[in-house]
């Protein structure tokens, strides 16, 4: 589902963020991305959904090699990702439902399928009754499960989270980590940055551990 | 802006390609005039600011357009002089009083004369001794030395500077004609102030128009930064740019549309403020000029006009501000 071979990435003018990164997710896998600050981790899932593209090698996202992806295309690629974020990027002039829905609209869902998904994601999340709320009057958690619905509403067979439990007690995190592994049941694959080793010991998946750039776990030669 | 549409089922869903063509094509019109629509929605939470943006291209669209206006008024007006313009024709002191009378008849049955008026070589003489005051110098003289004239007045037909021309030439044709006069110089600098004025008009209509692009890419401009995270949002989540762009274009054409109605609006109002002078000098003048205001015609072209203008404003916005907005 996701392959990186011997990805680089160094930004204009800095080092390497990244040195001959090799990794292969298989669909339906959870893996961890860990790694302290700046090891690379944010830019490894930002070459992933192209917001950056690799300096050398090739990421291969089911069956594309991004590198060979023009422009105009992007945009298609990232509604195959769900992508959740440390800070939720929620739009709080909308409500929860309109949020959600994004996604649908974007990719020209007709409306009466657009409500049916919508509360299937927020009752996924446990959101049900908050569908007519603004983001502003949820708690951080519950932004972060409107994130999360956000990401899943159109059922993508990727799911990338960047920090998804950074600003959240233990037990918020682990019921976010929860979802995550529902999600990875079903089949989609979910790989998700975190520096949160806690809880990261007490789930089974597998570990992909980066150290200046470099993968030193967890990865393929 | 990027308000919850209501699409139409994907064209996948069709089976008939006929049926498939035909409702992608309603599918994408539904979809653009949801956007028109809900853009007009956007601008209505914030009247103020979207009636001081429409206002500027009102009044940059109302100048030229009331300038415009004004000169056909003026155009209109000095045709009616036109009308009162006079050929005098001097006729040869050997035609007799008979040949004259004849004359006349013959050129009153002219398409383009009105009428002629007949001032023979006596009644001349008499006119300039009661108007000039030497009428004893000319008891000296054994001859009446005037000639007699025909005062023509040109109908409707030789209005046109070009066209008075032409039945002047044709008069002066006529053997019993010494000299055919018509003074027109005036009429002709009028004609060519008004063409300089029309040529300044068109100029500052050009500079105007490119006032309006500017306002509208500026406003466009604004309304993209004060979105940018939405922006980012949306580009994240897959939105593709024509997506994104689509709302702000049809601001764009909000914009000029509003803009254009002012427009009108002002330019009329203007009209009825003057048209009492107006009306009071004509009167001054006897003359049965009536202002003319802004035609249907003239008012479908200016909210064409601005309504475009309105689209290249924020087209031109769009194309240059949407790029440097990407996720990092
Ligand atoms: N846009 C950028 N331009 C230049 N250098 C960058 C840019 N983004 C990241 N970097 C550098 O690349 C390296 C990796 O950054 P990255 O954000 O991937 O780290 P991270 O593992 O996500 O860190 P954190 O845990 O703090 O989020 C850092 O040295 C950072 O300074
Ligand atoms: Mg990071």
């Amino acid at each position: 589902m996701i392959r990186f071979s011997d990805v680089s990435k160094r930004y204009p003018g800095g080092q390497e963020a990244l040195s001959n990164v090799n990794f292969h997710l298989l669909p339906g896998e959870m893996a961890f991305l860990t790694g302290h600050s700046g090891a690379g981790k944010s830019t490894l899932l930002k070459l992933v959904t192209l917001i950056e593209r690799s300096s050398r090698g090739q990421v291969i996202i089911n069956g594309q090699n991004l590198s060979k992806l023009p422009r105009r295309r992007i945009p298609y690629h990232r509604r195959n990702i769900g992508i959740i974020f440390q800070d939720h990027q929620l739009l709080f002039d909308r409500t929860v439902f309109d949020n959600v829905a994004l996604p649908l609209v974007i990719a020209g869902v007709p409306s009466n399928e657009i409500a049916r998904r919508v509360r299937a994601a927020l009752d996924k999340v446990s959101l049900l009754n908050k569908e007519k709320s603004y983001p502003i009057t949820l708690s951080g958690g519950e932004q972060q499960r409107v994130g999360i619905a956000r990401a899943v509403v159109n059922k993508p067979p990727l799911l990338l989270a960047d920090e998804p439990t950074g600003n959240l007690d233990p037990d918020l995190s682990w019921e976010i980590m929860q979802i995550f592994e529902q999600f990875s049941q079903v089949g989609v694959t979910v790989l998700v940055a975190t520096h949160d080793l806690d809880l990261i010991k007490r789930m089974s998946n597998r570990r992909l551990v980066l150290e200046q750039g470099r993968l030193i776990q967890g990865g393929e030669a | 802006m990027f308000r919850r549409n209501k699409p139409l089922p994907r064209r996948e869903a069709i089976s008939g390609r006929q049926h498939g063509l035909s409702m992608a094509v309603k599918t994408y019109l539904l979809r653009h005039a949801q956007v028109l629509v809900s853009s007009l929605g956007q601008l209505s939470r914030t009247p103020v600011a979207t009636f001081m943006t429409a206002a500027v291209i009102g009044i940059a669209l109302a100048l030229p357009t009331g300038l415009h206006v004004l000169l056909d008024n003026a155009q209109q007006l000095s045709g009616g002089w036109q009308g009162a313009t006079q050929i005098s024709l001097f006729l040869k002191t050997d035609t007799t009083d008979f040949q004259a009378r004849t004359l006349a008849n013959r050129l009153r049955k002219l398409g383009e004369v009105e009428d002629v008026h007949y001032i023979s070589r006596q009644q001349a003489l008499n006119e300039f001794k009661a108007l000039s005051g030497f009428g004893d110098a000319l008891k000296a003289l054994q001859d009446n030395p005037l000639p007699a004239v025909l005062v023509i007045q040109p109908n409707n037909k030789a209005r046109s500077p070009a066209s008075t021309s032409l039945l002047l030439a044709k008069l002066k044709a006529y053997p019993e004609v010494d000299i055919a006069q018509l003074d027109m110089q005036w009429i002709k600098r009028l004609y060519a102030i008004m063409a300089i004025v029309r040529q300044g008009v068109v100029i500052l209509a050009a500079l105007l128009g490119l006032a309006v692009l500017l306002v509208v890419g500026n406003t466009i401009r604004l309304a993209i930064q004060s979105r940018r995270a939405e922006i980012v949002v949306i580009k994240l989540i897959g939105g593709t740019d024509a997506f994104i762009r689509r709302p702000f274009l049809y601001s764009g054409v909000w914009y000029g549309l509003l803009g254009g109605i002012i427009a009108v609006i002002a330019i009329t109002v203007a009209l009825l403020i003057i048209s009492g002078p107006v009306g009071q000098l004509a009167a001054l003048y006897q003359s049965p000029f009536k202002l003319s205001y802004l035609g249907l015609g003239s008012i479908v072209n200016l909210l064409m006009a601005s309504t475009l203008l309105g689209l290249l404003g924020s087209w031109l916005a769009v194309g240059k501000h949407l790029r440097e907005i990407e996720p990092t």
